[in-house]
């Protein structure tokens, strides 16, 4: 009786301590959601703070006179004028008026550097494609120097350095009261490929050469995995060999990056020569890499069907074939498809092997098959935050946030397949 | 089992099809590699070049100017790059690996400089150094101070210690990786040339070159030196922050955050583009690109891609590659070099 009532004494008197204890596991617990859940927070405030003004352009609204006379263009049809015209006099002239105190070569220089080098072949353009425009006036919208766009938006921050000169700043500010200078909806970002001006930069080219690239990727990695890990998993037998492969699918999973880079290099590049920087290298490359996770997956979905299913269709005299084409693949296919897209969505963010099979680098036109140059979102961002123009901080920034949302999208769709296929056994 | 085999055999197939189905295309794009110190420079001359031509605009890919050397003295065809950058001339070894490849035809182009500045925010003590004080500040071993001629590690902290004239502040200098070209230009221009103003290193050199190169161009590891990667503008962000530090960086970051940041005055030099221009300033080079004739007609659009280049427009003192920080070349030298570019002059490799 004593020793009974002891230990219940023992237990009673531990009690609070092992209720301490648990407290101080959960409170470990909530830290550690807590410090992930702040630098989750932290991250995507400084990167929307960072980025949401690269979603805005600042433009320049022009009354343009055409004016023969200054463009040394009498005939818009002659391909010698259009040579030698000057595309830039109407600009100048249009701002002239809004300022007609500014004269002298310094000044005029001055005036110019509000408008964006690229507005007059802007205006080439124009004229080329439509000669009737000469002699009219036209009401037209330019993009803003760099030096204007980050004096317009970041005007009150002091991690900025304005190049306007303080001339160009009291021009700039009295454009913008009278509506001359203004920021709207930054669409040439979603419809231009890369520029070295800020302005007239857009992510079109490096989604498109995402898209071209992960397009490669799944085609071939998705059969391959998918086919591979029904044979290991339902026809392959249980010796060494299988374990060795096994061993080394996982090991595979495992590799850093840029080695698939280097094979790819070595392989696809100078073995079989095929050309640098174009999507179906980088598509293969990153099937290479996506494969081990898609096999892995599908093998797991494989898994997870019950002996019960299979044990049915062979009952009714199905044969091992149908078994696994009818029943197993069907109920394993949600699975196989989560993995796929997490994969992808891992493929997706890749930059490193990327790097050595010269998919960075300066691509301008938006790529329009498997064969033609591209980069892709990460390395677009990469190159963007290494260059010198202020312009390009928000617009990485900027691009960043298009990644995110895409790599959200693709795991929110993996999650929502789960749910919406997922069977409970 | 019949079927899955066939089923097999197919992916393997469709995979080899897709690998080997692919021969050396015809490109009607110019493929450029080279230096990253030149890729700001050329990609906006082949922007302009992509709107203001029909031909399409040229890929870029910024490799360093020995990684693209080796890519394109590989060969002719147009599986290689018809044009690469460099951030210092040809060496005469990369020459010859191009002619055994069958690369005989190079066309030379000298584009301007680039300087390589000390720069931090404007609120600091702005620096006037020497060659030897940089070296003095940055090298790994120096002479020591009290005359003998030997090594010790560096015993300097502070700007100060090394001569009164300088800030009184510790020596945190942040620059690029030993990767960086950048790099290797301030470790051959600004340690190099302070570590041969001591006459007894530079006796040295006649004797063991590797052990010379040990001492003039190891950087020190105790701190003061600070690896910031080979993105500039992480370099810009930390001086803004940090006002006690200091920075090396291309000239063009300089001239785009002239608001914030001010350069140091080197061996008596600022760095202007006239001091550059001039060759007055001692941590400056020269920038180039290489053209491999056998591709002009073959690729279209180089020839147009090279008179761009070598137009005033692009590299005069009013052309565009000025403002975003190139420095031209004189112009006597300028038109020189415009008229060999445009006759395709090939080099002999005596030159080298």
């Amino acid at each position: 009786m004593t020793n009974s009532t002891s230990q219940a004494e023992i237990v009673r008197q531990s009690l609070k301590r092992r209720y301490r204890k648990e407290r101080r596991f959960r409170a470990y617990g909530i830290t550690a959601i807590a410090l992930a859940i702040t630098a989750l927070v932290v991250l995507f405030s400084d990167i929307i703070s960072k980025g949401h003004t690269g979603f805005l352009k600042t433009t320049v609204t022009l009354e343009v006179t055409f004016d023969p006379e200054i463009m040394y263009l009498e005939d818009a049809t002659d391909p010698a004028q259009i040579r030698n015209a000057d595309y830039l006099a109407p600009l100048m002239a249009a701002l002239k008026r809004e300022f007609p105190e500014v004269s002298g070569r310094s000044g005029e220089r001055a005036l110019k550097g509000l408008l964006n080098s690229y507005s007059s072949s802007e205006v080439k353009d124009l004229v080329v494609a439509n000669p009737a425009v000469m002699g009219t006036t036209q009401t037209l919208t330019f993009v803003a120097s760099d030096d204007v766009d980050v004096f317009v938006k970041h005007r009150d921050d002091s991690s900025y350095s304005l190049k306007l000169t303080e001339e160009q700043q009291a021009w700039t500010l009295a454009l913008m009261e009278r509506g001359v200078i203004d920021t709207s909806f930054n669409d040439v970002f979603f419809t231009h490929g890369d520029s070295r001006d800020p302005g007239h930069a857009g992510v079109l080219g490096a989604i498109v050469g995402s898209l071209l690239t992960m397009a490669v990727t799944l085609l071939l990695s998705f059969p391959i995995g998918v086919a591979a890990a029904i044979y290991l998993e339902e026809f392959a037998p249980q010796n060494r060999l299988t374990d060795f492969i096994e061993v080394n699918i996982n090991n595979l999973a495992a590799v850093p990056s840029i080695i698939f880079g280097l094979l790819g290099l070595a392989i696809f590049i100078n073995l079989f020569g095929m050309p640098r920087s174009v999507p179906v290298v980088g598509g293969l490359v990153l099937m290479l890499m996506t494969l081990p996770t898609i096999i892995i997956s599908s093998r797991a979905a494989i898994k997870s069907v019950p002996p019960s299913i299979r044990e049915a269709a062979e009952g009714i005299g199905a044969s091992k074939m149908q078994v696994v084409l009818h029943h197993v693949l069907p109920l394993a296919m949600p699975g196989m498809l989560t993995g796929s897209i997490i994969g992808m969505a891992q493929a997706l963010g890749e930059t490193a092997p990327l790097l050595l099979i010269g998919m960075v680098a300066f691509i301008v036109d938006v790529p329009d098959g498997f064969f033609s140059s591209a980069t892709v979102l990460p390395v677009q961002i990469f190159l963007w935050a290494g260059s010198p123009e202020l312009g390009f901080i928000e617009r990485a920034s900027a691009a960043i946030m298009v990644l995110l949302t895409f790599l959200i999208s693709m795991n929110a769709l993996a999650i929502w397949l789960r749910k919406r296929l997922e069977r409970r056994w | 089992m019949i079927k899955l085999k066939t089923a097999f055999a197919s992916l393997a197939v469709a995979g080899t099809l897709a690998a080997v189905s692919t021969p050396t295309l015809a490109r009607d794009t110019i493929n450029i590699v080279g230096s990253s110190t030149v890729y700001p420079f050329a990609t906006v001359v082949a922007e302009h070049f992509g709107r203001d031509t029909d031909f399409p605009t040229p890929k870029l890919e910024s490799t360093g100017s020995g990684g693209g050397l080796k890519l394109f003295c590989a060969g002719i065809g147009t599986q290689h790059p018809d044009i690469t950058n460099a951030s210092r001339r040809m060496k005469a070894s990369e020459f010859e690996l191009c002619q055994t490849n069958g690369v005989e035809e190079i066309v030379e182009v000298q584009i301007g400089s680039d300087g390589i500045v000390l720069a931090s925010s404007q609120e600091a003590e702005n620096l006037n150094v020497s060659l030897q004080q940089l070296f003095l500040a940055l090298a790994k071993e120096v002479p020591n101070p009290n005359g003998s001629e030997e090594l010790v590690a560096n015993p300097y902290n502070n700007w100060s210690d090394i001569d009164a004239s300088l800030p009184n502040t510790a020596i945190r200098v942040m620059g690029p990786p030993p990767t960086s070209g950048t790099r290797d230009a301030f470790n051959e221009l600004a340690l190099e040339g302070g570590c041969k103003t001591f006459s007894w290193i530079k006796a040295i050199k006649d004797e063991d070159k590797n052990a010379y190169k040990a001492i003039c161009h190891s950087v020190r590891e105790d701190g003061a030196f600070v690896e910031a990667g080979e993105n500039d503008n992480l370099i810009v962000q930390k001086l803004t922050a940090d006002h006690s530090a200091y920075g090396i960086f291309g000239y063009s970051f300089l001239e785009e955050n002239s608001g914030t940041l001010q350069a140091a005055t080197v061996a008596g030099f600022e760095p202007t583009m006239d001091n550059i221009s001039a060759g007055d300033y001692p941590l400056a080079r020269s920038l180039w690109f290489y053209v491999k004739k056998a591709h002009v007609g073959v690729v279209p659009g180089i020839a147009e891609y090279v008179a761009e280049f070598a137009s005033e427009g692009a590299w005069g003192d009013n052309g565009y590659l000025a403002d975003v920080g190139l420095i031209p070349l004189d112009r006597a030298d300028r038109m020189a070099a415009a008229e060999r570019a445009a006759a395709l002059e090939t080099m002999t490799g005596d030159e080298l």
